[in-house]
């Protein structure tokens, strides 16, 4: 083994100085690749031609929907439009676990193949991008979800999806508003364990109630982020035993919608349109324009001069988008299912929200109604309650930290109950 | 909210016997094959090729009974691919087996990722698929209240997984060459001796048991609506269905009652907390267990059921006494 590895390293040393010594050209690109691509590696100084994203999966990247199909679908577009090629300028690991070691190889790998920034998708990585943004300080670390950052090379990125939960809820209600029925049931991933699936539900049972009131939204947890067989069995059991008429999700799968379709109700879906998999049943879902923040990252490395200024290039290490940058909003109406006036109803909040005139965890409350194809809006000064009668911002009070939204929300709004 | 009280008990009582069939074919699959005296530890990469393979010519065909049949074949052909190994190539049953599983999962895979990538059947897209997989009431039967819907109102493939059951049980216990298979199990120098052709017997039957899995498989499949995504139609639902053989002391009927009693559990999960907010008295304390308790449950019955089989007296076990050694004349 070793004869064989010395035997190798010799066949390169003697081709790299055949390279180097067969042109006058003043090119070392052949002795540099040779001796290591780290160095070569730095961020900031090389234009969009020569430029290397690097990324870290958690599934497969021939995913063809779900969570790591939405963010390479992400990377490939942003590099696109800013003029990259993604088939020799995007490496990438995929399936990799999230085990701290692990990451560090795939780092280690995606740095090798002279990688200048380095998405990681999965919220396990965070240490291991942690440990490596502190190694490789001329390459610049980008994670998703997570909430570690530091002030030069690495930063996390995530979005206010519960204003894109907020617009889904909006088409909820106005269905369950058609149909007279108020169940509305939620196959969510966690319930108030996390912030994430907590401001989601919340946000989505906001909507429903700014036009239906009585809405009620029925949470039903499946204690894992992805379980197809139980994401469709929970929807069915919500159908079945809570007379839910419309379904949204928190889970990765098409299953609930399909679950949906098959019993003839309703549903919003998450990630991705999900209207191609139940088009009898899907109204709309909450989506991610991962594209949208990996544009602007790619951006900022490529533009910042060297991999310490990424952040201060950035604005900030913590980098959280909503409607108004279009990282979030709702997919496509389906038009064969929405009940009428749903796509104005969703314009006009849309717009408060875009204009930074209102948002949804605030004092003031949105209603909605809808008549002959014109959605009117009208705000209120009403306490944010949660579902035991506590008060969380009293009335006309401002909106609920960031932080909160981010990290600590950990209540169900009034409305909302476990199933 | 006021729920409907025989609803939700309906409810869960069809839910017990739609996710948790699966099972049985695995499980009586699995008896079949180790009655023979071997231990085959593929099912779930088994069921995984039968499921890949039986939904995507299922559906080109149009037709669930192609679907069925193409599942078993495909079942059969690891079970053959098993029995190269262990019976004529004397290989250890237990990494076979293994190397199964892991072969299962990648085929089903490569095969899934690769037409995915080209244009993927979807279940809603084929008429014979999804009427064929539709809930067939029992006349008469399936109008009792509460059971009849729970219990008499499923799809073809519940049927003919219960009738397999009944089948094998019957194959086993009551014909002569269920009585001679299970000689081989026991010793197959004895069974030799008497005239019985221990390696036809052993590749027939590994080749059956295999094909009852796959079917298993495709039924997987279609529960799922045939989606196909990141994660295995199966689900470890493979493994479980070796745990049951045990529990259900290599009875193919028991195997049915052993599906029951385990799928309660396994529904418990999706249906517990509509139980305890229709029955708040008796049942209240069931939405207090938190999911976590819920999702080891089956896992953990099936832990308790392995302990309590395993002291319990060897006398009335159904084990077969060869199981897991390779049969080699030459060393009679």
């Amino acid at each position: 083994m070793k004869k064989i590895l010395a035997m190798v390293m010799a066949m390169a040393m003697v081709l790299s100085l055949a390279a180097c010594g067969g042109g006058d050209k003043p090119s070392t690109s052949a002795g540099s690749a040779a001796s290591g691509a780290a160095s070569s590696g730095a961020a900031g100084t090389s234009d969009a031609a020569d430029f290397k994203v690097g990324a870290i999966y958690i599934n497969s990247k021939n995913d063809t929907a779900g969570y790591t199909y939405a963010h390479h679908h992400g990377i490939t577009t942003a590099m696109e439009e800013l003029g990259m090629d993604p088939a020799t300028q995007l490496v990438i690991q995929d399936e990799i676990p999230e085990d701290e070691q692990q990451v560090l190889t795939a780092i280690d790998t995606l740095v090798g193949e002279g990688a200048n920034i380095i998405f990681g998708i999965s919220f396990g990585y965070i240490d291991a991008m942690e440990k490596a943004a502190a190694e490789y300080p001329d390459v610049v670390f980008s994670h998703a979800t997570g909430y570690k950052c530091n002030d030069t090379n690495f930063n996390n990125y995530f979005g206010r999806a519960y204003q894109a939960r907020y617009l889904a809820g909006i088409a909820a209600g106005l269905k369950s508003l058609e149909t007279g029925n108020n169940n509305i049931g939620y196959v969510a991933a966690y319930g108030t364990e996390y912030a994430e699936t907590c401001s989601g539900i919340n946000g989505f049972a906001l909507g429903a109630q700014s036009v239906n009131p009585d809405a009620k939204v029925y949470v039903k947890k499946l204690g894992a982020w992805a379980d197809e067989v139980n994401e469709s069995a929970f929807a069915k059991e919500l159908i079945d035993s809570y007379k839910c008429g419309v379904i949204s999700q928190h889970c990765d799968s098409a299953q609930p919608q399909i679950a949906a379709q098959d019993a003839g109700v309703f549903g919003c879906g998450y990630n991705s349109d999900m209207t191609a998999d139940a088009p009898n049943a899907h109204l709309t879902a909450a989506i991610w324009n991962w594209n949208v923040y990996y544009r602007t990252a790619i951006e900022a490395a490529m533009t910042c001069g060297d991999a310490s200024n990424y952040v201060s290039t950035l604005g900030s290490g913590a980098w959280y988008g909503g409607l108004k940058e279009g990282f979030v909003d709702v997919s496509p109406l389906n038009e064969a299912t929405c009940a009428a006036g749903t796509q104005e109803a969703i314009d006009a909040v849309k717009e408060l929200i875009i204009s930074g005139e209102w948002d949804v965890f605030s004092g003031v409350k949105l209603h909605i109604t809808v008549a002959d194809g014109a959605a009117t809006v009208e705000k209120a000064d009403e306490a944010l309650v949660d579902n035991t009668g506590a008060e969380i911002v009293a009335a006309g009070g401002p909106s609920v930290e960031d932080s909160v939204i981010t990290g600590t929300m950990n209540y169900f709004v009034a409305g909302v109950e476990e199933a | 909210m006021e729920m409907d009280k025989l609803g939700v008990v309906t409810t869960f009582i069809h839910n017990i016997v739609v996710y948790n069939i699966p099972l049985l074919y695995g499980t009586v699959g699995e008896i079949v094959v180790e009655k023979s005296g071997s231990l085959n530890l593929g099912v779930e990469g088994i069921m995984a090729v039968g499921a890949i393979f039986g939904y995507i010519i299922g559906c080109y065909a149009n037709s669930i009974a192609v679907g069925i049949l193409t599942a078993f074949a495909f079942g059969a052909l690891c079970g053959l691919l098993f029995a190269v190994l262990t019976v004529s190539l004397q290989a250890n049953q237990n990494i076979t087996g293994l190397t199964l599983t892991t072969f299962g999962l990648g085929v089903y895979f490569f095969v899934g990722n690769g037409l995915k990538a080209v244009a993927w059947p979807a279940m809603n897209d084929y008429s014979g698929i999804k009427n064929g997989f539709a809930d067939i009431a029992i006349p008469g039967l399936s109008q009792i209240p509460v059971l009849g819907r729970g219990l008499f109102s499923h799809n073809v493939l519940v049927y003919l997984g219960v009738a397999i059951a009944l089948v094998m049980w019957w194959y086993l216990n009551r014909t002569a060459p269920g009585l001679r298979l299970r000689s081989v199990g026991e010793n197959p120098g004895a069974a030799d001796s008497v005239g019985i052709n221990v390696k036809r017997y052993k590749y027939i039957h590994i080749c059956l048991g295999c094909g009852i899995m796959g079917i298993g498989g495709y039924y997987m499949g279609l529960n799922m609506s045939g989606s196909f995504n990141s994660s295995c139609w199966i689900n470890g639902y493979g493994w479980i269905a070796v745990a049951l053989v045990i529990f259900a002391n290599w009875n193919p009927a028991l195997a049915i009652l052993g599906t029951f009693v385990f799928g309660f559990f396994n529904t418990l999960r999706v249906s517990g907390s509509s139980l305890a907010a229709a029955f708040p008295g008796p049942l209240g304390w069931l939405a207090a267990i938190p999911t976590q308790l819920y999702q080891a449950l089956p896992f953990i019955i099936t832990a308790i059921v392995l302990v309590v089989t395993s002291v319990r007296k060897r006398e009335g076990s159904g084990l077969p006494a060869a199981l897991g050694l390779n049969y080699f004349r030459e060393e009679r």
